[in-house]
């Protein structure tokens, strides 16, 4: 059994649509999750829909939806402060290090991050990368078990099966909740998604998805 | 934000004419553009720019507003902005918006830095 979770992304609401299903699991165990933010999603595109947000406002709302959603899911949260869309261009170095204090501190047995390079967004990539990199720069004995998540639309091809297929549908309330939470991103999607062009004919698949949340367990060479 | 008034927008952009500001520009079809199978991802934003322009000029095309402003030495340029707001700290925010609500372009100028 685990001691402690550390989960890993860089935007507000990557938690809720990522792994809030498996945090809700832990939590119900008894074990400690902490989530580590990368940043306040300030670039997101997303203001409301109808729109209440606008690009200066975003960032504190954002920052309120953030803690909204982890007391839903009871989990710790730690803001690291980069900025949204900018952190592939930050030092890989540095944010490594950064994370790594954190998890010298908490002492994770499980960290759960994005799978670099199937993560679609650039900062998904980044993220897990330098979260992966924290997590080898540790004594070998010392080191987390690491999921990372994938989410290209080719990553079955390139990857594989995942190693870890969690079914969430009983902790699935508590995860729309936290999506929802997430107010000026996703308000009334779930009604809207199915006249959305982005989810044209691909709505009952995307439900089914969120139902399953899988991750493939990271090996370390060395 | 509320939807333009053109008069008032020109207004404001002319108090800002003749001095040193900071502008916010940005554009983007999302990052999830190309996932969801259209174009391929474009943006491009620019986020405390320190410019002077000389004139400025607000216009309507008819759905929306396109914006020009005239520098020493070149041009910004938006089109697409359908809202505008002017906060507390003297932003001038214009931005447009999709059917959806969703951020498609923005041009912000202020006397001081915006939050970096």
């Amino acid at each position: 059994m685990h001691k402690h979770v550390v989960v890993i992304y860089p935007h507000p609401d990557d938690e809720a649509f990522g792994s809030s299903g498996t945090m809700t699991q832990f939590r119900k165990e008894g074990i400690p999750v902490t989530y580590l933010c990368g940043s306040l999603g300030e670039m997101g595109r997303n203001m409301g829909n109808p729109f209440f947000a606008n690009r200066e406002t975003l960032p504190d709302i954002r920052k309120k939806e953030l803690l909204d959603a982890c007391k839903i899911l009871d989990v710790n949260i730690k803001m690291l402060g980069y900025r949204d869309k900018t952190i592939e261009f930050e030092s890989r170095d540095e944010i490594a290090e950064h994370i790594k204090g954190y998890l010298d501190e908490i002492k994770p047995t499980l960290v759960i991050t994005h799978y670099p390079g199937e993560a679609v967004h650039p900062d998904h990539d980044a993220m897990g990368a330098a979260a992966v990199e924290a997590v080898r720069r540790m004594e070998k004995e010392k080191r987390p078990e690491v999921w990372a998540q994938a989410i290209t639309n080719g990553h079955y091809e390139k990857l594989g099966q995942p190693q870890i297929v969690n079914n969430v549908e009983e902790e699935f309330e508590v995860k729309l909740q936290a999506i929802q939470a997430h107010r000026s991103q996703f308000e009334g999607m779930f009604p809207k998604m199915k006249g959305s062009s982005d989810f044209e004919g691909q709505y009952e698949e995307v439900m089914k998805r969120f139902k399953q949340e899988e991750f493939y367990k990271w090996t370390f060479e060395n | 934000m509320k939807a333009i008034e053109r008069a008032d927008v020109q207004k404001a952009l002319d108090q800002y004419a003749e001095q040193d500001v900071y502008v916010h520009v940005e554009t983007t079809n999302g990052a999830y553009a190309k996932h969801f199978n259209r174009n391929h991802n474009v943006g491009a934003y620019i986020r405390n720019a320190q410019v002077r322009y000389t004139r400025a000029k607000i216009v309507d095309a008819e759905d929306a507003f396109r914006v020009g402003l005239k520098m020493e030495k070149g041009w910004i340029y938006a089109e697409g902005v359908t809202d505008w707001e002017w906060n507390e700290n003297g932003e001038l925010l214009l931005a447009g918006h999709d059917s959806e609500g969703r951020l498609m372009v923005a041009l912000q100028i202020s006397k001081n830095p915006f939050r970096y």
